[in-house]
Protein backbone atom coordinates (compact mmCIF):
# COMPACT_ATOMS: atom_id res chain seq x y z
CA UNK A 1 0.00 0.00 0.00
CA UNK A 2 1.19 3.49 -0.84
CA UNK A 3 2.39 5.44 2.14
CA UNK A 4 -0.24 7.98 3.00
CA UNK A 5 0.80 11.23 4.56
CA UNK A 6 0.26 11.62 8.29
CA UNK A 7 -2.48 14.06 9.12
CA UNK A 8 -0.15 16.68 10.62
CA UNK A 9 1.89 16.54 7.47
CA UNK A 10 -1.17 16.64 5.22
CA UNK A 11 -2.61 19.71 6.90
CA UNK A 12 0.56 21.77 7.17
CA UNK A 13 0.33 25.38 8.21
CA UNK A 14 0.65 26.75 4.70
CA UNK A 15 -2.20 24.52 3.48
CA UNK A 16 -4.43 25.71 6.30
CA UNK A 17 -3.36 29.26 5.48
CA UNK A 18 -4.35 28.86 1.82
CA UNK A 19 -7.63 27.24 2.93
CA UNK A 20 -8.54 30.08 5.28
CA UNK A 21 -6.98 32.92 3.29
CA UNK A 22 -7.22 31.85 -0.32
CA UNK A 23 -5.05 33.85 -2.74
CA UNK A 24 -6.69 35.38 -5.80
CA UNK A 25 -10.12 34.80 -4.33
CA UNK A 26 -13.11 36.31 -6.11
CA UNK A 27 -14.16 36.82 -9.71
CA UNK A 28 -12.98 38.88 -12.69
CA UNK A 29 -15.35 41.41 -14.19
CA UNK A 30 -14.52 40.56 -17.81
CA UNK A 31 -12.77 37.19 -17.87
CA UNK A 32 -11.63 35.79 -21.19
CA UNK A 33 -12.37 32.32 -19.90
CA UNK A 34 -14.47 30.99 -17.06
CA UNK A 35 -15.60 27.61 -15.81
CA UNK A 36 -17.15 26.03 -12.74
CA UNK A 37 -17.25 22.41 -11.66
CA UNK A 38 -18.12 20.31 -8.64
CA UNK A 39 -16.83 17.15 -7.07
CA UNK A 40 -20.11 15.51 -6.06
CA UNK A 41 -18.44 13.24 -3.50
CA UNK A 42 -17.99 16.03 -0.99
CA UNK A 43 -19.62 18.97 -2.70
CA UNK A 44 -16.30 20.68 -3.50
CA UNK A 45 -17.02 23.47 -5.93
CA UNK A 46 -14.59 25.72 -7.79
CA UNK A 47 -15.06 28.49 -10.32
CA UNK A 48 -12.10 29.97 -12.16
CA UNK A 49 -12.03 33.25 -14.09
CA UNK A 50 -8.98 33.85 -16.28
CA UNK A 51 -7.87 36.81 -18.38
CA UNK A 52 -5.36 36.08 -21.12
CA UNK A 53 -2.97 38.55 -22.74
CA UNK A 54 -0.42 37.70 -25.45
CA UNK A 55 -0.97 33.98 -24.95
CA UNK A 56 -0.26 34.11 -21.25
CA UNK A 57 -2.32 34.22 -18.06
CA UNK A 58 -2.62 37.90 -17.17
CA UNK A 59 -4.90 37.46 -14.19
CA UNK A 60 -6.89 34.77 -12.45
CA UNK A 61 -9.50 34.62 -9.70
CA UNK A 62 -11.19 31.66 -8.15
CA UNK A 63 -14.17 31.14 -5.94
CA UNK A 64 -15.12 27.91 -4.27
CA UNK A 65 -16.15 25.95 -1.30
CA UNK A 66 -15.04 22.58 -0.14
CA UNK A 67 -12.31 20.77 1.71
CA UNK A 68 -8.96 22.27 2.67
CA UNK A 69 -7.14 20.21 0.06
CA UNK A 70 -9.30 21.33 -2.87
CA UNK A 71 -9.35 25.00 -1.84
CA UNK A 72 -5.68 25.26 -0.89
CA UNK A 73 -4.69 23.44 -4.03
CA UNK A 74 -6.73 25.85 -6.19
CA UNK A 75 -5.26 28.82 -4.33
CA UNK A 76 -1.70 27.55 -4.88
CA UNK A 77 -2.49 26.97 -8.53
CA UNK A 78 -3.64 30.54 -9.09
CA UNK A 79 -0.33 31.79 -7.67
CA UNK A 80 1.56 29.38 -9.85
CA UNK A 81 0.02 30.24 -13.21
CA UNK A 82 0.11 34.04 -13.28
CA UNK A 83 2.31 35.09 -16.16
CA UNK A 84 2.64 31.55 -17.48
CA UNK A 85 2.00 30.93 -21.17
CA UNK A 86 -0.99 28.80 -22.08
CA UNK A 87 1.46 26.20 -23.38
CA UNK A 88 3.04 26.07 -19.95
CA UNK A 89 -0.35 25.85 -18.27
CA UNK A 90 -1.29 23.02 -20.61
CA UNK A 91 1.74 21.04 -19.44
CA UNK A 92 0.71 21.27 -15.77
CA UNK A 93 -0.38 17.89 -14.45
CA UNK A 94 -1.25 15.98 -11.30
CA UNK A 95 2.40 15.73 -10.28
CA UNK A 96 2.75 19.51 -10.34
CA UNK A 97 -0.31 19.90 -8.14
CA UNK A 98 0.98 17.35 -5.66
CA UNK A 99 4.42 19.01 -5.75
CA UNK A 100 2.77 22.37 -4.97
CA UNK A 101 1.07 20.81 -1.96
CA UNK A 102 4.39 19.25 -1.01
CA UNK A 103 2.82 16.06 0.34
CA UNK A 104 2.03 12.51 -0.60
CA UNK A 105 -1.72 12.30 -1.05
CA UNK A 106 -4.13 9.36 -0.89
CA UNK A 107 -6.04 8.39 -4.05
CA UNK A 108 -9.34 9.38 -2.41
CA UNK A 109 -8.08 12.90 -1.80
CA UNK A 110 -6.25 13.29 -5.12
CA UNK A 111 -9.41 14.29 -6.92
CA UNK A 112 -9.99 17.03 -4.36
CA UNK A 113 -6.48 18.30 -5.07
CA UNK A 114 -6.99 18.15 -8.84
CA UNK A 115 -10.34 19.94 -9.03
CA UNK A 116 -8.74 23.37 -9.45
CA UNK A 117 -6.47 22.24 -12.27
CA UNK A 118 -9.35 20.48 -13.98
CA UNK A 119 -11.54 23.60 -13.83
CA UNK A 120 -8.69 25.80 -15.04
CA UNK A 121 -7.97 23.59 -18.04
CA UNK A 122 -11.65 23.37 -18.93
CA UNK A 123 -11.91 27.15 -18.73
CA UNK A 124 -8.98 27.58 -21.13
CA UNK A 125 -10.09 24.67 -23.34
CA UNK A 126 -6.76 22.98 -22.73
CA UNK A 127 -6.19 19.27 -22.63
CA UNK A 128 -6.57 17.75 -19.19
CA UNK A 129 -5.18 14.28 -18.49
CA UNK A 130 -7.72 12.58 -16.25
CA UNK A 131 -6.55 10.15 -13.58
CA UNK A 132 -7.65 6.52 -13.86
CA UNK A 133 -10.47 7.13 -11.40
CA UNK A 134 -11.63 10.23 -13.25
CA UNK A 135 -11.71 8.15 -16.44
CA UNK A 136 -14.02 5.67 -14.72
CA UNK A 137 -16.21 8.39 -13.23
CA UNK A 138 -15.93 11.40 -15.57
CA UNK A 139 -18.65 13.25 -13.64
CA UNK A 140 -17.12 12.49 -10.26
CA UNK A 141 -17.70 9.58 -7.94
CA UNK A 142 -21.44 9.15 -7.49
CA UNK A 143 -22.90 9.25 -4.03
CA UNK B 1 -52.79 7.61 24.78
CA UNK B 2 -55.52 7.25 27.35
CA UNK B 3 -54.49 6.90 31.01
CA UNK B 4 -56.08 3.45 31.22
CA UNK B 5 -54.08 2.22 28.23
CA UNK B 6 -50.89 3.62 29.69
CA UNK B 7 -51.39 1.91 33.02
CA UNK B 8 -52.11 -1.33 31.18
CA UNK B 9 -48.85 -1.02 29.24
CA UNK B 10 -46.98 -0.34 32.44
CA UNK B 11 -48.63 -3.21 34.24
CA UNK B 12 -46.03 -5.59 35.75
CA UNK B 13 -47.99 -8.52 34.28
CA UNK B 14 -46.67 -7.59 30.84
CA UNK B 15 -43.10 -8.22 29.75
CA UNK B 16 -40.64 -5.70 31.21
CA UNK B 17 -39.55 -2.80 29.02
CA UNK B 18 -36.74 -3.86 26.69
CA UNK B 19 -33.29 -2.96 27.96
CA UNK B 20 -30.22 -1.96 25.97
CA UNK B 21 -27.62 -4.69 25.44
CA UNK B 22 -25.22 -5.35 28.29
CA UNK B 23 -21.47 -5.03 27.77
CA UNK B 24 -21.26 -8.83 27.72
CA UNK B 25 -23.89 -9.06 25.01
CA UNK B 26 -22.17 -6.42 22.89
CA UNK B 27 -18.85 -8.24 23.35
CA UNK B 28 -20.46 -11.43 22.07
CA UNK B 29 -22.01 -9.62 19.11
CA UNK B 30 -18.66 -8.01 18.28
CA UNK B 31 -16.92 -11.39 18.34
CA UNK B 32 -19.29 -12.49 15.57
CA UNK B 33 -18.26 -9.72 13.15
CA UNK B 34 -14.91 -10.77 11.63
CA UNK B 35 -14.23 -7.33 10.15
CA UNK B 36 -14.06 -5.77 13.62
CA UNK B 37 -10.68 -7.46 14.06
CA UNK B 38 -9.24 -5.32 11.25
CA UNK B 39 -6.82 -2.54 12.18
CA UNK B 40 -6.86 0.24 9.57
CA UNK B 41 -3.70 2.38 9.90
CA UNK B 42 -2.78 0.13 12.84
CA UNK B 43 -5.75 1.33 14.90
CA UNK B 44 -8.82 -0.67 16.01
CA UNK B 45 -11.64 -0.31 13.49
CA UNK B 46 -14.32 2.02 14.86
CA UNK B 47 -17.10 1.60 12.34
CA UNK B 48 -19.59 4.47 12.62
CA UNK B 49 -21.04 4.30 9.11
CA UNK B 50 -23.71 1.63 9.40
CA UNK B 51 -26.38 3.98 8.07
CA UNK B 52 -24.54 3.74 4.76
CA UNK B 53 -23.97 -0.01 4.98
CA UNK B 54 -23.67 -2.27 8.00
CA UNK B 55 -21.03 -4.92 8.64
CA UNK B 56 -21.88 -8.64 8.43
CA UNK B 57 -21.88 -11.28 11.16
CA UNK B 58 -20.26 -14.65 10.54
CA UNK B 59 -23.73 -16.25 10.46
CA UNK B 60 -24.60 -14.30 7.30
CA UNK B 61 -21.25 -14.96 5.66
CA UNK B 62 -21.51 -18.67 6.52
CA UNK B 63 -25.08 -18.99 5.22
CA UNK B 64 -24.03 -17.68 1.82
CA UNK B 65 -20.88 -19.77 1.80
CA UNK B 66 -22.89 -22.87 2.70
CA UNK B 67 -25.33 -22.19 -0.12
CA UNK B 68 -22.55 -21.93 -2.69
CA UNK B 69 -20.76 -25.00 -1.34
CA UNK B 70 -23.75 -27.30 -0.93
CA UNK B 71 -26.88 -26.41 -2.88
CA UNK B 72 -26.34 -23.74 -5.50
CA UNK B 73 -28.63 -24.17 -8.49
CA UNK B 74 -31.08 -21.99 -10.31
CA UNK B 75 -34.44 -21.76 -8.60
CA UNK B 76 -37.94 -22.66 -9.82
CA UNK B 77 -36.40 -24.35 -12.88
CA UNK B 78 -34.68 -27.61 -12.02
CA UNK B 79 -36.50 -30.70 -10.86
CA UNK B 80 -33.38 -32.06 -9.23
CA UNK B 81 -32.66 -32.13 -5.53
CA UNK B 82 -30.27 -29.19 -5.08
CA UNK B 83 -32.47 -26.93 -7.21
CA UNK B 84 -35.36 -27.79 -4.94
CA UNK B 85 -33.21 -27.00 -1.92
CA UNK B 86 -32.25 -23.63 -3.42
CA UNK B 87 -35.88 -22.83 -4.34
CA UNK B 88 -37.01 -23.71 -0.82
CA UNK B 89 -34.32 -21.57 0.78
CA UNK B 90 -35.22 -18.64 -1.47
CA UNK B 91 -38.95 -18.88 -0.72
CA UNK B 92 -38.32 -19.42 2.99
CA UNK B 93 -36.22 -16.26 2.95
CA UNK B 94 -39.07 -14.36 1.33
CA UNK B 95 -41.58 -15.56 3.91
CA UNK B 96 -39.28 -14.93 6.86
CA UNK B 97 -38.24 -11.44 5.78
CA UNK B 98 -41.89 -10.68 5.06
CA UNK B 99 -42.95 -11.75 8.57
CA UNK B 100 -40.11 -9.62 9.97
CA UNK B 101 -41.78 -6.47 8.60
CA UNK B 102 -45.32 -7.55 9.41
CA UNK B 103 -46.38 -8.69 5.92
CA UNK B 104 -49.48 -10.89 6.10
CA UNK B 105 -48.72 -12.68 2.84
CA UNK B 106 -45.36 -13.68 1.35
CA UNK B 107 -46.80 -12.97 -2.10
CA UNK B 108 -46.68 -9.30 -1.22
CA UNK B 109 -42.90 -9.47 -0.84
CA UNK B 110 -40.79 -8.89 -3.93
CA UNK B 111 -37.05 -9.42 -3.95
CA UNK B 112 -35.28 -6.49 -5.57
CA UNK B 113 -31.64 -5.42 -5.75
CA UNK B 114 -32.04 -2.74 -3.10
CA UNK B 115 -34.50 -0.13 -1.87
CA UNK B 116 -33.63 2.07 -4.84
CA UNK B 117 -34.81 -0.63 -7.24
CA UNK B 118 -37.92 -1.19 -5.12
CA UNK B 119 -38.86 2.49 -5.31
CA UNK B 120 -38.12 2.55 -9.04
CA UNK B 121 -40.36 -0.49 -9.47
CA UNK B 122 -43.23 1.45 -7.91
CA UNK B 123 -42.44 4.58 -9.96
CA UNK B 124 -42.18 2.69 -13.24
CA UNK B 125 -44.95 0.15 -12.81
CA UNK B 126 -47.60 1.70 -10.54
CA UNK B 127 -46.54 5.24 -11.47
CA UNK B 128 -46.69 4.91 -15.23
CA UNK B 129 -49.94 2.99 -14.95
CA UNK B 130 -51.69 5.57 -12.75
CA UNK B 131 -50.03 8.99 -12.99
CA UNK B 132 -51.47 11.18 -15.72
CA UNK B 133 -50.82 14.72 -16.87
CA UNK B 134 -51.51 17.21 -14.07
CA UNK B 135 -51.60 14.59 -11.31
CA UNK B 136 -49.95 15.41 -8.01
CA UNK B 137 -47.05 13.48 -6.45
CA UNK B 138 -46.08 14.51 -2.92
CA UNK B 139 -42.61 13.97 -1.43
CA UNK B 140 -40.75 15.49 1.51
CA UNK B 141 -37.70 17.74 1.51
CA UNK B 142 -35.72 15.12 3.44
CA UNK B 143 -35.84 12.32 0.88
CA UNK B 144 -32.75 10.39 -0.11
CA UNK B 145 -32.08 10.83 -3.83
CA UNK B 146 -33.44 7.31 -4.35
CA UNK B 147 -36.89 8.47 -3.24
CA UNK B 148 -36.66 11.73 -5.18
CA UNK B 149 -35.11 11.19 -8.60
CA UNK B 150 -37.47 8.35 -9.75
CA UNK B 151 -40.44 10.63 -9.01
CA UNK B 152 -38.80 13.58 -10.78
CA UNK B 153 -38.38 11.45 -13.88
CA UNK B 154 -41.98 10.20 -13.66
CA UNK B 155 -43.29 13.73 -13.14
CA UNK B 156 -41.33 15.06 -16.11
CA UNK B 157 -42.46 12.22 -18.30
CA UNK B 158 -46.13 12.58 -17.35
CA UNK B 159 -46.17 16.34 -16.80
CA UNK B 160 -47.27 15.67 -13.26
CA UNK B 161 -46.83 18.10 -10.38
CA UNK B 162 -44.31 17.47 -7.58
CA UNK B 163 -45.07 18.93 -4.17
CA UNK B 164 -42.91 18.80 -1.06
CA UNK B 165 -43.63 18.62 2.64
CA UNK B 166 -41.13 21.14 4.06
CA UNK B 167 -38.52 20.44 6.73
CA UNK B 168 -38.13 22.68 9.79
CA UNK B 169 -34.69 24.06 10.78
CA UNK B 170 -34.70 21.32 13.46
CA UNK B 171 -34.90 18.68 10.77
CA UNK B 172 -38.49 17.63 11.43
CA UNK B 173 -41.25 17.44 8.85
CA UNK B 174 -43.39 20.57 8.99
CA UNK B 175 -46.82 18.96 9.03
CA UNK B 176 -48.82 22.18 9.47
CA UNK B 177 -49.99 22.37 5.86
CA UNK B 178 -49.91 18.64 5.15
CA UNK B 179 -53.55 18.24 4.14
CA UNK B 180 -53.30 21.19 1.73
CA UNK B 181 -50.15 19.77 0.18
CA UNK B 182 -51.82 16.36 -0.13
CA UNK B 183 -54.98 17.82 -1.64
CA UNK B 184 -55.90 15.77 -4.77
CA UNK B 185 -52.56 13.91 -4.65
CA UNK B 186 -52.30 10.40 -6.10
CA UNK B 187 -49.12 9.33 -4.35
CA UNK B 188 -47.21 10.36 -1.23
CA UNK B 189 -43.67 8.96 -0.94
CA UNK B 190 -41.69 9.59 2.23
CA UNK B 191 -38.94 8.14 4.33
CA UNK B 192 -39.62 6.55 7.72
CA UNK B 193 -36.26 7.77 9.05
CA UNK B 194 -34.00 10.48 7.61
CA UNK B 195 -30.64 9.08 6.57
CA UNK B 196 -28.96 12.44 7.16
CA UNK B 197 -30.53 13.74 10.36
CA UNK B 198 -31.89 10.56 11.91
CA UNK B 199 -35.36 12.09 12.19
CA UNK B 200 -38.04 9.48 12.87
CA UNK B 201 -41.18 10.38 10.92
CA UNK B 202 -44.73 9.54 12.07
CA UNK B 203 -45.32 6.96 9.33
CA UNK B 204 -48.73 5.80 10.54
CA UNK B 205 -50.02 9.38 10.64
CA UNK B 206 -48.53 10.21 7.22
CA UNK B 207 -50.09 7.09 5.68
CA UNK B 208 -53.47 7.97 7.18
CA UNK B 209 -53.30 11.54 5.81
CA UNK B 210 -52.29 10.19 2.39
CA UNK B 211 -55.26 7.82 2.35
CA UNK B 212 -57.63 10.55 3.53
CA UNK B 213 -56.52 12.57 0.49
CA UNK B 214 -57.01 9.58 -1.81
CA UNK B 215 -53.28 9.01 -2.33
CA UNK B 216 -51.27 5.84 -1.84
CA UNK B 217 -48.46 5.88 0.73
CA UNK B 218 -44.98 4.74 -0.37
CA UNK B 219 -42.46 4.37 2.44
CA UNK B 220 -38.68 4.31 2.15
CA UNK B 221 -37.91 1.93 5.00
CA UNK B 222 -34.15 1.77 4.40
CA UNK B 223 -33.11 3.37 7.69
CA UNK B 224 -36.07 2.20 9.77
CA UNK B 225 -36.16 -1.57 9.17
CA UNK B 226 -32.56 -2.13 10.40
CA UNK B 227 -33.04 -0.29 13.67
CA UNK B 228 -36.60 -0.46 14.98
CA UNK B 229 -39.59 -2.80 14.98
CA UNK B 230 -41.47 -2.30 11.71
CA UNK B 231 -44.98 -3.52 10.98
CA UNK B 232 -46.38 -2.54 7.59
CA UNK B 233 -49.87 -3.54 8.74
CA UNK B 234 -49.66 -1.08 11.63
CA UNK B 235 -48.12 1.61 9.42
CA UNK B 236 -50.99 0.93 7.01
CA UNK B 237 -48.88 2.04 4.06
CA UNK B 238 -49.18 0.71 0.50
CA UNK B 239 -45.55 0.08 -0.46
CA UNK B 240 -42.39 -0.16 1.62
CA UNK B 241 -38.86 -0.70 0.32
CA UNK B 242 -35.67 -1.62 2.20
CA UNK B 243 -32.15 -2.97 1.57
CA UNK B 244 -30.46 -6.01 3.13
CA UNK B 245 -26.99 -4.48 3.27
CA UNK B 246 -28.00 -1.89 5.86
CA UNK B 247 -29.32 -4.60 8.20
CA UNK B 248 -26.39 -7.03 8.46
CA UNK B 249 -27.23 -8.69 5.15
CA UNK B 250 -25.34 -8.78 1.85
CA UNK B 251 -25.31 -6.15 -0.89
CA UNK B 252 -27.34 -6.77 -4.03
CA UNK B 253 -30.65 -7.72 -2.44
CA UNK B 254 -33.55 -5.88 -0.87
CA UNK B 255 -37.29 -6.11 -0.68
CA UNK B 256 -40.31 -4.24 -1.86
CA UNK B 257 -43.44 -4.99 0.11
CA UNK B 258 -46.69 -3.93 -1.54
CA UNK B 259 -50.38 -4.33 -0.92
CA UNK B 260 -51.52 -7.42 -2.82
CA UNK B 261 -54.43 -5.79 -4.63
CA UNK B 262 -52.15 -3.02 -5.92
CA UNK B 263 -49.41 -5.42 -7.00
CA UNK B 264 -51.93 -7.71 -8.72
CA UNK B 265 -53.09 -4.83 -10.92
CA UNK B 266 -49.60 -3.62 -11.86
CA UNK B 267 -47.84 -4.27 -15.17
CA UNK B 268 -44.31 -5.76 -15.17
CA UNK B 269 -41.31 -3.50 -14.56
CA UNK B 270 -38.37 -5.59 -15.81
CA UNK B 271 -39.24 -8.44 -18.13
CA UNK B 272 -37.75 -11.71 -19.33
CA UNK B 273 -37.45 -15.20 -17.90
CA UNK B 274 -39.16 -16.16 -14.69
CA UNK B 275 -41.89 -13.54 -14.87
CA UNK B 276 -43.99 -15.05 -17.65
CA UNK B 277 -46.86 -17.51 -17.89
CA UNK B 278 -47.11 -18.18 -21.65
CA UNK B 279 -44.79 -16.68 -24.27
CA UNK B 280 -45.62 -16.40 -27.96
CA UNK B 281 -43.41 -14.75 -30.56
CA UNK B 282 -45.37 -11.53 -30.50
CA UNK B 283 -46.93 -11.45 -27.06
CA UNK B 284 -46.83 -13.00 -23.60
CA UNK B 285 -48.90 -13.36 -20.49
CA UNK B 286 -47.32 -12.70 -17.15
CA UNK B 287 -46.89 -14.65 -13.98
CA UNK B 288 -48.76 -13.61 -10.87
CA UNK B 289 -46.99 -11.69 -8.10
CA UNK B 290 -44.34 -11.85 -6.80
CA UNK B 291 -42.81 -13.73 -9.78
CA UNK B 292 -44.14 -11.08 -12.19
CA UNK B 293 -41.66 -8.61 -10.69
CA UNK B 294 -38.66 -10.92 -10.45
CA UNK B 295 -37.43 -11.27 -14.02
CA UNK B 296 -34.25 -13.25 -14.54
CA UNK B 297 -32.23 -15.30 -12.10
CA UNK B 298 -32.43 -13.47 -8.80
CA UNK B 299 -29.76 -12.95 -6.12
CA UNK B 300 -30.26 -16.37 -4.51
CA UNK B 301 -27.19 -16.47 -2.28
CA UNK B 302 -27.95 -12.92 -1.21
CA UNK B 303 -31.55 -13.84 -0.33
CA UNK B 304 -30.15 -16.67 1.81
CA UNK B 305 -27.78 -14.22 3.50
CA UNK B 306 -30.61 -11.71 3.95
CA UNK B 307 -32.62 -14.43 5.69
CA UNK B 308 -29.72 -15.19 8.06
CA UNK B 309 -29.41 -11.46 8.81
CA UNK B 310 -33.09 -11.32 9.77
CA UNK B 311 -32.59 -14.34 12.05
CA UNK B 312 -29.70 -12.55 13.69
CA UNK B 313 -31.66 -9.32 14.20
CA UNK B 314 -34.75 -11.14 15.44
CA UNK B 315 -32.66 -13.06 18.00
CA UNK B 316 -31.26 -9.77 19.32
CA UNK B 317 -34.74 -8.25 19.30
CA UNK B 318 -35.60 -5.12 17.33
CA UNK B 319 -36.88 -3.22 20.35
CA UNK B 320 -33.60 -3.87 22.18
CA UNK B 321 -31.60 -2.87 19.10
CA UNK B 322 -33.54 0.38 19.03
CA UNK B 323 -32.95 0.92 22.76
CA UNK B 324 -29.23 0.21 22.47
CA UNK B 325 -28.79 2.52 19.53
CA UNK B 326 -30.74 5.28 21.28
CA UNK B 327 -28.58 4.84 24.34
CA UNK B 328 -25.38 5.24 22.32
CA UNK B 329 -26.78 8.24 20.46
CA UNK B 330 -27.88 9.87 23.71
CA UNK B 331 -24.42 9.43 25.21
CA UNK B 332 -22.76 10.66 22.00
CA UNK B 333 -24.99 13.74 21.82
CA UNK B 334 -24.25 14.54 25.45
CA UNK B 335 -20.49 14.14 24.96
CA UNK B 336 -20.60 16.21 21.76
CA UNK B 337 -22.51 18.98 23.55
CA UNK B 338 -19.63 19.17 26.07
CA UNK B 339 -17.12 19.88 23.29
CA UNK B 340 -16.38 23.30 21.85
CA UNK B 341 -16.88 24.25 18.20
CA UNK B 342 -19.06 21.29 17.31
CA UNK B 343 -22.42 21.79 15.63
CA UNK B 344 -24.88 18.89 15.62
CA UNK B 345 -27.77 18.94 13.15
CA UNK B 346 -31.17 17.36 13.47
CA UNK B 347 -33.96 16.99 16.00
CA UNK B 348 -33.80 16.25 19.74
CA UNK B 349 -33.12 12.66 20.79
CA UNK B 350 -36.79 11.77 21.33
CA UNK B 351 -37.42 12.19 17.61
CA UNK B 352 -34.28 10.65 16.17
CA UNK B 353 -32.32 7.42 15.79
CA UNK B 354 -28.61 6.79 16.17
CA UNK B 355 -27.61 8.97 13.24
CA UNK B 356 -25.65 12.12 14.07
CA UNK B 357 -24.68 14.72 11.46
CA UNK B 358 -22.16 17.30 12.58
CA UNK B 359 -19.59 19.87 11.60
CA UNK B 360 -16.50 20.97 13.54
CA UNK B 361 -15.49 24.64 13.35
CA UNK B 362 -14.55 25.54 9.79
CA UNK B 363 -13.21 22.06 9.05
CA UNK B 364 -14.77 20.69 5.90
CA UNK B 365 -16.49 17.34 6.47
CA UNK B 366 -14.17 15.67 3.99
CA UNK B 367 -11.08 16.81 5.89
CA UNK B 368 -12.71 15.77 9.14
CA UNK B 369 -13.45 12.28 7.80
CA UNK B 370 -9.83 11.94 6.61
CA UNK B 371 -8.50 12.81 10.06
CA UNK B 372 -11.01 10.48 11.76
CA UNK B 373 -9.91 7.74 9.37
CA UNK B 374 -6.32 8.19 10.49
CA UNK B 375 -7.59 7.12 13.94
CA UNK B 376 -9.48 4.13 12.54
CA UNK B 377 -12.85 5.89 12.81
CA UNK B 378 -15.12 5.47 9.77
CA UNK B 379 -17.76 8.15 9.22
CA UNK B 380 -19.58 9.31 6.15
CA UNK B 381 -18.74 12.77 4.84
CA UNK B 382 -20.65 14.70 2.26
CA UNK B 383 -24.21 15.42 1.36
CA UNK B 384 -25.48 11.88 2.13
CA UNK B 385 -27.47 11.65 -1.14
CA UNK B 386 -29.52 14.49 0.25
CA UNK B 387 -28.44 17.62 -1.63
CA UNK B 388 -31.68 19.64 -1.39
CA UNK B 389 -31.83 19.12 2.39
CA UNK B 390 -28.21 20.22 2.79
CA UNK B 391 -28.94 23.34 0.74
CA UNK B 392 -31.86 24.05 3.04
CA UNK B 393 -29.65 23.64 6.13
CA UNK B 394 -27.09 25.92 4.50
CA UNK B 395 -24.34 23.36 5.03
CA UNK B 396 -22.07 22.26 2.16
CA UNK B 397 -21.35 18.89 3.74
CA UNK B 398 -21.50 17.20 7.15
CA UNK B 399 -19.76 14.29 8.78
CA UNK B 400 -22.25 11.64 9.81
CA UNK B 401 -21.69 9.09 12.55
CA UNK B 402 -24.20 6.27 12.86
CA UNK B 403 -24.40 3.54 15.48
CA UNK B 404 -25.49 -0.07 15.25
CA UNK B 405 -25.57 -3.33 17.19
CA UNK B 406 -21.79 -3.69 17.46
CA UNK B 407 -20.88 -0.19 18.63
CA UNK B 408 -19.76 0.57 22.18
CA UNK B 409 -19.56 3.50 24.56
CA UNK B 410 -15.75 3.20 24.38
CA UNK B 411 -15.93 3.81 20.64
CA UNK B 412 -17.74 7.09 21.30
CA UNK B 413 -14.69 8.16 23.31
CA UNK B 414 -12.37 7.20 20.44
CA UNK B 415 -14.61 9.26 18.16
CA UNK B 416 -14.48 12.27 20.51
CA UNK B 417 -10.69 11.97 20.83
CA UNK B 418 -10.40 11.84 17.03
CA UNK B 419 -12.53 15.00 16.77
CA UNK B 420 -10.08 16.61 19.22
CA UNK B 421 -7.22 15.59 16.97
CA UNK B 422 -8.97 17.26 14.03
CA UNK B 423 -9.40 20.44 16.05
CA UNK B 424 -5.75 20.37 17.05
CA UNK B 425 -4.58 19.92 13.46
CA UNK B 426 -6.84 22.73 12.28
CA UNK B 427 -5.77 24.84 15.26
CA UNK B 428 -9.29 25.23 16.59
CA UNK B 429 -9.77 25.60 20.33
Amino acid sequence: MKDIAGMDELYRDFILDHYRNPRNAGTLEHPDASFEDVNPLCGDKIRMDVSVRDGAVADVRFRGRGCAISQASASLLTEDIKGKSLAEVERLNADDVVANLGINISPARLKCALLGLKVLKHALALEYQPTEEEKAYPDGQPS
Amino acid sequence: MKAAERSLLESPVLAPAPTPFSDTEIARVRSEFPILKERPHGKPLVFLDSAASSQKPIQVIDAMDDYYRRYHANIHRGVYHISELASEAYEEARAKIGRFIGARDAHECIFVRNATEGLNLVAYSWGRHHIQRGDVIVLTEMEHHSNLVPWQILAQEREAELRFVPVTPDGLLDLGGLDDILDSAKLFAFTAVSNTLGTVNPVKHLSARAHAAGAIAVVDGCQAVPRMPVDVADWNCDFMAFSAHKMLGPTGVGMLWGRKELLDAMPPFLSGGGMIKVVNLTSSTYASVPARFEAGTPAIAEAVGFSAAVDYLAALGMERIHQSESRLATIALRRLAEQSNITVYGPPMEQRTGVISLTVGDIHAHDLASILDSEGVCVRAGHHCNQPLMEKLGVPATARASFYVYNTVEEIEVFIAALDKAKRIFKIA
